[in-house]
């Protein structure tokens, strides 16, 4: 309870707080204008967004002293697979959306 | 300074991440959404590369090094993924989604792998225990560990369950017990660990053994489930891997990560309910309930496909059929996308449209293995959006309608959803397709669906079967019609 207590009335802890309860209620009022159709490239933008841990691999890398061999292959391998999830993430979202952009073009043809 | 502009840029991404996923919401603005939230991922990269700045333990403020490291490792991230998501096949989609979300899970798991040894000489230091909270910042680099670890594991089995490397839909005896008991200890012993319940000589064994527990949870959480149910699972997974993200910017106080991994957390949570609600299931139906248990389902199947009669029918029949008809309604399904045949429906589309009848596109929630699949591969084929119509507008229709072409659907259209309580499927919605005048139900042989149980809409009086593969057969169509 004393933890708590202590927890909240650090200023910097509860402003983290109202930032976590106001993106949880904007990003459930995003989705649920979402129509159906949309799901799938939706799904696939948001894993493009949480790739955003790759901020902390960086972070990590930027860190490491030269020799802590541990801490700079690890962070390499973050580094790589939190790019993978970005651009891999963003990228196919693009595909599936390019298509929707295409078709109004060449059905009035 | 350089803090300043580094707070101004993370602050721009998050609105980019905002303002994107909103774009996304409509058809007309997705596009431009997504490369909005690709900016704003950009910028919060570079700037945390060149203006992210930190106390070393002399006391100096200094920014990051390593920049050849890390460079490189973007780059060598960045053509592989560029790679792969141009050249995967819109039918693999989902489990692209799926692998890409591992990785996301892994970053964030390896992140808190890092960070835990230095974790463990803070919360001895006093110095630094009067303006950190040393049990908060443990329960963040855990929570980090543990949720990135099973969102990487169960992302894994979930990509190679659709991707076909593992077909079975794997049930231990028990495996509701264990996973039950798997969970409590992994939360319990976090729950130690953050407390500092453990012996701090024993703290590092006691994490690795949490990393192998949560990502063995992963693995058997996703195995059992199968069935329509594996949008939903990637869905679930998606936004453990948001939360992950969410521990990683508690850690490191990083704005940018925070909203980010709450955005996904929230919006892949409640994606994962419309997704749940789409299928009249609870989302603790999907995790611990009964779905397509293989063998017995199957086994049944087989006996009513050996004694049930139906009808077949022929390409050039159905030609002269659809030809002479006034409303055709279509409903696609996965084995269309994996025929490929996109192309070729819509080839015949414009065909009958061009002779008057009226065609459109019966769209399941679920159809094909995500939500939205379908929509996403006739649109690849230049389908008109109009024409595209969701289950509830249309199931009204198929009265009205001479003929339904079930092109490779086979669960989202069986009406023991609608008559058999006893059907693991009842209760979710259908598409009424025997409603209308003639059914047609193309499929490469008499097999069950997705959901693993037998379909009684193929043995009605109103049914016609199709068999062929989709591609093939709508081929045949076209060139008949083309004839008549």
């Amino acid at each position: 309870m004393k933890e708590i207590i202590e927890f909240f009335s650090n200023g910097g802890n509860m402003e983290m707080v109202y930032v976590i309860i106001l993106s949880i209620i904007l990003g459930v009022q995003i989705i649920e204008s979402v129509p159906a159709v949309l799901h799938t490239p939706l799904m696939s933008g948001a894993n493009a967004i949480h790739g955003v841990v790759i901020i902390g691999a960086i972070i990590i890398m930027g860190k490491a002293e030269a020799n802590n061999t541990p801490a700079l292959v690890l962070g390499f391998i973050a580094v790589v697979l939190g790019t993978l999830n970005v651009v891999g993430g963003f990228v196919v979202t693009d595909r599936m959306l390019e298509m929707f952009k295409k078709k109004p073009t060449k059905n009035k043809e | 300074m350089s803090d300043f502009t580094l707070e101004i840029s993370y602050l721009i991404a998050s609105i980019c991440y905002i303002l994107g996923l909103k774009m996304m919401a409509g058809p007309k603005t997705a596009r431009n959404g997504n490369l909005l939230a690709a900016f704003g991922m950009t910028l919060a990269i570079f700037t945390t590369i060149y203006l992210y700045q930190y106390e070393n333990d002399e006391k100096e403020i200094i920014g990051l090094s390593n920049h050849i490291w890390i460079f490189s490792g973007i780059a060598v991230g960045a053509i592989i993924g560029w790679v792969a998501a141009v050249k995967v096949q819109m039918t693999a989609m989902p489990q692209m989604v799926s692998l890409f979300n591992g990785m996301g899970g892994a970053c964030a798991a390896l992140i808190a792998l890092v960070e835990f040894p230095k974790a463990l000489i803070h919360i001895q230091d006093p110095i630094w225990l009067e303006d950190h909270n040393a049990i908060l910042y443990m329960s963040t680099i855990l929570c980090g560990l543990v949720i990135g670890s099973t969102s990487f594991s169960g992302s894994m089995v979930a990509y190679l369950k659709l991707n076909g490397n593992l077909k079975k839909d794997i049930r231990l005896p028990f495996y509701n017990i264990i996973n039950t008991l798997l969970i409590f200890g992994v939360v319990g012993l976090t729950i130690c660990l953050a407390g500092n319940h453990i012996p701090t000589e024993n703290f590092e064994t006691w994490t690795y053994i949490l990393l192998a527990g949560a990502s063995l949870y992963g693995i058997l959480f996703v195995l059992p489930i199968g069935g329509a149910d594996m949008p939903v699972v990637i869905s679930l997974l998606n936004s453990f891997t948001g939360m992950a993200a969410m521990f990683g910017g508690f850690m490191y106080d990083n704005m940018a990560m925070l909203t980010g991994g709450i955005l996904v957390g929230s919006a892949g949570t409640i994606l994962t309910v419309v997704m749940c609600k789409a299928m009249n299931r609870s989302l603790t139906n999907v995790i611990f309930g009964a779905f397509g248990t293989g063998g017995k389902a199957v086994s049944a199947s087989s006996n009513g496909a050996a004694q049930k009669s139906y009808k077949e029918t022929n390409a050039s029949d159905l030609a002269v059929l659809l030809n002479y008809s006034q409303k055709v309604i279509i409903v696609p399904g996965y084995g269309l996308a994996v025929a490929q045949a996109q192309h070729v429906v819509h080839e015949m589309e414009e065909l009958l449209s061009e002779r008057d009848v009226e065609v459109k596109y019966a769209i399941h929630p679920v159809a094909g293995r995500m939500p939205g699949h379908m929509n996403v591969l006739l649109a690849e084929s230049n389908v008109d959006y109009d024409k595209l119509v969701e289950m509830d507008d249309i199931n009204a229709e198929f009265s009205t309608c001479d003929v339904v072409m079930v092109l490779g659907a086979n669960d989202v259209v069986n009406p023991a959803a609608k008559e058999d309580p006893s059907s693991p499927i009842y209760g979710m919605p259908i598409l009424n397709v025997e409603d209308a005048k003639t059914t047609i139900v193309n499929k490469r042989s008499m097999n069950v669906g997705y959901a693993g149980i037998d379909n009684d809409l193929f043995y009605r009086d109103k049914t016609n079967m199709l068999f062929g593969d989709a591609k093939k057969v709508l081929t045949e169509i076209v060139s008949e019609l083309k004839n008549l």
